[in-house]
C-alpha cells in the first residue's frame, strides 16, 4: 500500500510538473497574471508530492518490506537504522528519486522565496525548471521505478554494499546533489532571460543567491566524499581524479567561473553573454556527470550498450536540454545588449582571467573524463586518462590562477593599477618569499617544488586578509576604528576574503600531504614496534568481535611519540557476510593538522597481520580548505544586497515596458 | 572516493573489489631506492581489469601481479623506462595511465593549451572590438559643442572656488 502510494504521488508529481511546465509559459505570454501564478502552486505542490513519494520509500526502507525489489536489494533486516535511512539514496532508483526531491525543493524554494521577482520572470524560471522535473520524472518512472514489487517476497534482503554502510553516505549524497542539482536554478534564469529576451545587473542579483547557495553544498559535498575516501578505503588517498569524481569537480569549476562572472554583471552590467553562457554550462556539466554516473558508461562502453534503456534516456535528456538551451543561446543571446566598458587591468580584468583559467582547467577535466570513451567509441582504441595526466595538466592552470587571485580584490573597477595593488601585496609576497626561504634550509635542500607552492600558498593567504587590512585600516587607524570599520565591510568582503584564504589553506594541505606523507607497510605481531614519521606505533593485540551484520577483527595500536603514550588506535577489518564482502575501517589519530592513520590487511597463518602506517603532515587543511571557503561563501549569502533583495530595475523601465505591463 | 562513488552510482553494474588496501607486505623490496622506483612508476600504470585505477591503489590480484612484475624487472637492472617499455609492448597503451602524445591523443594533449590560447585570444579581439566599438559611439554623441565646453569649464571654475563639496 505504501509503495503504491508513493508510486501514485511520483505520476501526480509528474502531472503537476507538465501544468507547470506549460501553464506558465502561456501566462507569460498572455501578461496573464493569473496563468503565471499557476507556477507558483504547482511547484509548491509538486515538491509536496516527491516529498511523499520520497517519504514512502523511506518509510519501505526503515521497515524492511522485503516485498519491493529496492528494498530487497539494498537492505537487510539486521542493518543499523541509520543505514536503512542512508540506503534509501544509496543505489541507483532511490537517488534518482533524491535528485527530483531535490529539483522540486530548489523549484519550491523559488516558489516561496522569489516574491520580489519580476511576475513573467518567476513564471518562466519555474517553467524551464519543470521542464528539467518532467524529463526526470519520466525517467524514473520508466526505467528506474523504486517502488516495483517482487511477486513472491523473500525473507531477508541482500544488503547494502558495506562501503557504503558508514556515516559518510549520510552526508555526502545529500550535498552534491544540493550542489550540482542546485545549479539547475541559475540554468532555469539564464534560459528564461533568453526566452524573456532581456537581461540586466538585477539579474545578476538575483541569479547570485542561489547559484552561491548550490556552490556552497557542492564545495562541502566534494569536500566531504574526499574525506570518506580517504578513511574508509584505507590507503589514505584523497583525490583519484576518477571519472566520477571529475563528474562533480566539472560543475565545480564551471559554477566557481559563473559566481565571479555574475559579480562583474551585478556590478558593472558587463559579461552578460558569457554569464549567460556558464549558467548554461554549468548545469549542463551537472547533467553531464548524472548521464556518466548513472549510464553504466565509465564502467565499460559495451555494458553500457547491452544494456542501454537507462543511459540512452538520460543521454537523450541531455541532448535535448544542452542542445536546446544552446540554441536558443545561439538565437537569442545576440539580442542581449552589451553592458559596461572596462580597461584590461581591472576588477572586471581580473575577473575575466580567472574565467579564462577556470574555464580552461574544466576544459581539461572534461576532455581527460571523455577521451578514452569517445576514442574507444569511434576507432574500438583504448587508453587510459588517470591521475599522471590531471596532475600534468590541471596544476599549471591553477597555479597562474592562485597567484593572480589576491590581485582581485585590490583592483580597482573599470581600470585598475597594478603597480599600486602589487605595493598592497608587498608584506604577502615578503612573508611567502620569507617561508619559502625557511621552508627550503629547512629540508636541507629536498626539492624546491613544495617550499614553491606553499610559498604560492601563503602568498594567496596573507594576500586575502590584505584587502580586509586595507578596508579597515588596521595598524594605520586606531584599533577601535579598524573595528569599527570591520563592521561595516560589506559581508561579501569578509566572504571572498575567507573563500580565497581557504583555497590557499587547501593547497597548503595538499602538498605537505603529498610531499612529506611517511609510509610503511609491514606483517606485524603482536608487540611488534614501527616508526613512521617520528612516532612509534606497537601493535598490542587482535581481537575478533560481533557486529549488527558483520563480524571484524579489531587490532589495538599504542602510538608513542619520544617514548610517551599518546593515544590508542584500533582499527578493524569487517567481514559482511551477506555479501560476501569486507572493509577496512582505518583508525586515526589527529595531532593538530596532521594525522596518524592505521589501515588492516590480511592476518596470516603465523599470527602476523598486514598493517599500513601512514604519518600524514597538515592533511586536515586539504578539508579545511573547502570547508573555509564554503564559510566564505555562507557570510556572502548573507550579505546585505542579497538579504534586502534586488531593487527594481528602474531605469529600465523605458526598454523594458513588458515588465511593467507585467507588475 | 572512487569506489564509494563507484558503489554508489553503479552499484548494479560492476562489480566491487573488496576495500583492502593495494601494496602488501611481501611484496616489498629490499632496497629503499628500488621499492621508491617501484611504487612511483606504479602509480603511472594502470590495473586494467579495475575501473581507471593504479596499480598502486588496486588490490585486484592482476594489479598484484604487475606489481610483482615491475619488481621483477626493476631488479634485474631494467631502467624505469625500460620497465615501462616492457608492459605496453606487453599489454598494450591501455596499461598507461599518462597516455603518450601521439596521432590518436593530439586532442588530448592540444585542448587545453589551445582552449587557454584560443580563449586569451578571442578576449584580445573581443576587447578591442569592444573598445572601438565604444570610442565611435563617443565621438558621435558626447561631443560637446564650443558653446557647451565653456559652460562646463564654468561650472568646473564655480566649483573649485567655494569650500570642497561632499
Amino acid at each position: 500500500m505504501i509503495a503504491e502510494a508513493g508510486h501514485y504521488a511520483l505520476v501526480l508529481a509528474l502531472v503537476l510538473a507538465l501544468i507547470q511546465s506549460v501553464v506558465p509559459v502561456i501566462g507569460a505570454r498572455l501578461r496573464d497574471p493569473a496563468l503565471m501564478n499557476v507556477a507558483r502552486s504547482t511547484a509548491l505542490t509538486q515538491f509536496a508530492f516527491t516529498a511523499v513519494s520520497f517519504t514512502a520509500l523511506t518509510w519501505l526502507h526503515v521497515t524492511s518490506d522485503f516485498s519491493v525489489t529496492n528494498v530487497f536489494e539494498n537492505s537487510h533486516s539486521l542493518k543499523p537504522m541509520i543505514y536503512k535511512l542512508t540506503g534509501v539514496w544509496g543505489n541507483h532508483e532511490g537517488s534518482m528519486l533524491l535528485w527530483v526531491l531535490i529539483l522540486a525543493l530548489f523549484g519550491a524554494l523559488v516558489a516561496a522565496f522569489g516574491n520580489n521577482l519580476p511576475r513573467s520572470l518567476r513564471a518562466h524560471v519555474l517553467a524551464v525548471q519543470a521542464w528539467v522535473g518532467t524529463a526526470f520524472y519520466l525517467f524514473i518512472l520508466a526505467t528506474s521505478n523504486p517502488f516495483a514489487r517482487i511477486a513472491n517476497p523473500p525473507m531477508e534482503g541482500r544488503d547494502l554494499n558495506p562501503i557504503l554502510q558508514d556515516i559518510g553516505l549520510a552526508i555526502h549524497p545529500p550535498m552534491l546533489y544540493l550542489g550540482y542539482v542546485g545549479f539547475s536554478i541559475s540554468f532555469s534564469f539564464a534560459v528564461a532571460a533568453l526566452l524573456e529576451g532581456r537581461i540586466d545587473a538585477a539579474w545578476a542579483r538575483w541569479v547570485r543567491p542561489w547559484t552561491l547557495t548550490a556552490w556552497i553544498f557542492l564545495t562541502l559535498g566534494i569536500a566531504m566524499g574526499s574525506y570518506w575516501a580517504y578513511y574508509e578505503l584505507g590507503w589514505g588517498g584523497w583525490w583519484f581524479w576518477d571519472p566520477v569524481e571529475n563528474a562533480s569537480l566539472m560543475p565545480w569549476l564551471a559554477g566557481t567561473a559563473l559566481l565571479h562572472s555574475a559579480v562583474v554583471m551585478e556590478k558593472r552590467d558587463a559579461l552578460k553573454v558569457w554569464t549567460v553562457l556558464l549558467a548554461i554550462l554549468t548545469f549542463s556539466l551537472s547533467l553531464l556527470g548524472t548521464f556518466l554516473v548513472r549510464s553504466g558508461v565509465l564502467t565499460s562502453v559495451h555494458t553500457f550498450a547491452s544494456d542501454p534503456s537507462r543511459g540512452v534516456f538520460i543521454l537523450m535528456i541531455l541532448c535535448l536540454f544542452i542542445g536546446g538551451s544552446l540554441s536558443l543561446y545561439a538565437w537569442r543571446a545576440t539580442t542581449l545588449k552589451q553592458g559596461g566598458l572596462f580597461a584590461p587591468i581591472s576588477r572586471e580584468g581580473a575577473l575575466v582571467l580567472n574565467n579564462l583559467l577556470l574555464t580552461t582547467a574544466c576544459a581539461t577535466v572534461f576532455v581527460g573524463t571523455l577521451y578514452p570513451l569517445a576514442l574507444e567509441v569511434l576507432t574500438g582504441d583504448k587508453i587510459s586518462v588517470g591521475a599522471p595526466f590531471f596532475n600534468l595538466t590541471f596544476a599549471p592552470l591553477f597555479l597562474p590562477l592562485m597567484i593572480a587571485v589576491p590581485f582581485g580584490p585590490l583592483l580597482a573597477w573599470k581600470r585598475g593599477d597594478i603597480v599600486g595593488a602589487s605595493q598592497r601585496l608587498t608584506a604577502a609576497g615578503i612573508v611567502a618569499l620569507v617561508t619559502m626561504a625557511v621552508l627550503w634550509a629547512w629540508t636541507k635542500g629536498g626539492g624546491a617544488f613544495a617550499p614553491l607552492m606553499i610559498g604560492i600558498a601563503v602568498f594567496v593567504v596573507i594576500g586575502a586578509m590584505t584587502d580586509i587590512v586595507e578596508r579597515t585600516q588596521l595598524f594605520r587607524a586606531p584599533l577601535t576604528t579598524s573595528l569599527h570599520r570591520a563592521r561595516g565591510l560589506p559581508r561579501s568582503t569578509w566572504g571572498s576574503a575567507f573563500a580565497h584564504a581557504g583555497l590557499g589553506i587547501a593547497l597548503i594541505g595538499i602538498v605537505c600531504e603529498t610531499t612529506w606523507n611517511s609510509e610503511s607497510i609491514a606483517s606485524m605481531n603482536p608487540k611488534d614496534v614501527v616508526t613512521v614519521g617520528g612516532y612509534q606505533v606497537r601493535l598490542d593485540d587482535v581481537t575478533q568481535q560481533q557486529g549488527p551484520n558483520y563480524r571484524e577483527a579489531i587490532s589495538h595500536f599504542t602510538v608513542m611519540l619520544d617514548g610517551k603514550t599518546i593515544g590508542i588506535l584500533s582499527p578493524s577489518k569487517r567481514d559482511f557476510a551477506t555479501r560476501n564482502m569486507s572493509t577496512t575501517e582505518a583508525a586515526l589519530l589527529t595531532r593538530g593538522a596532521s594525522q596518524v592513520y592505521i589501515s588492516l590487511g590480511d592476518a596470516h597463518a603465523d599470527g602476523s597481520i598486514a598493517v599500513r602506517i601512514y604519518h600524514k603532515p597538515m592533511v586536515l587543511l586539504i578539508w579545511f580548505g573547502p570547508v573555509l571557503m564554503a564559510f566564505g561563501g555562507l557570510l556572502s549569502l548573507t550579505d546585505r544586497r542579497l538579504r534586502v533583495g534586488a531593487p527594481k530595475p528602474a531605469k529600465a523601465g523605458k526598454k523594458a515596458g513588458a515588465l511593467q505591463a507585467a507588475e | 572516493m572512487k569506489r564509494i562513488l563507484a558503489a554508489l552510482f553503479a552499484i548494479m553494474l560492476t562489480v566491487m573489489p573488496s576495500a583492502l588496501y593495494a601494496v602488501q607486505p611481501d611484496e616489498i623490496m629490499a632496497d629503499p631506492a628500488q621499492e621508491a622506483r617501484a611504487r612511483n612508476l606504479s602509480r603511472e600504470l594502470r590495473c586494467m581489469v579495475c575501473q581507471n585505477q593504479s596499480i598502486d591503489d588496486s588490490d585486484a590480484p592482476l594489479a598484484r601481479d604487475l606489481r610483482l612484475l615491475v619488481r621483477e624487472r626493476i631488479a634485474a637492472g631494467s631502467t624505469d623506462q625500460q620497465v615501462m617499455d616492457f608492459l605496453v609492448a606487453r599489454y598494450g597503451k591501455f596499461v598507461l595511465l599518462k597516455p603518450p602524445v601521439g596521432r590518436d591523443t593530439l586532442i588530448l594533449w592540444l585542448l587545453p593549451p589551445l582552449v587557454l590560447a584560443g580563449g586569451g585570444v578571442a578576449l584580445w579581439f573581443y576587447n578591442r572590438r569592444r573598445n572601438r566599438a565604444a570610442a565611435n559611439e563617443e565621438g558621435a554623441s558626447f561631443q560637446l559643442t564650443p558653446e557647451e565646453e565653456a559652460r562646463l569649464e564654468k561650472l568646473i571654475a564655480a566649483q573649485e572656488s567655494p569650500e570642497k563639496p561632499v
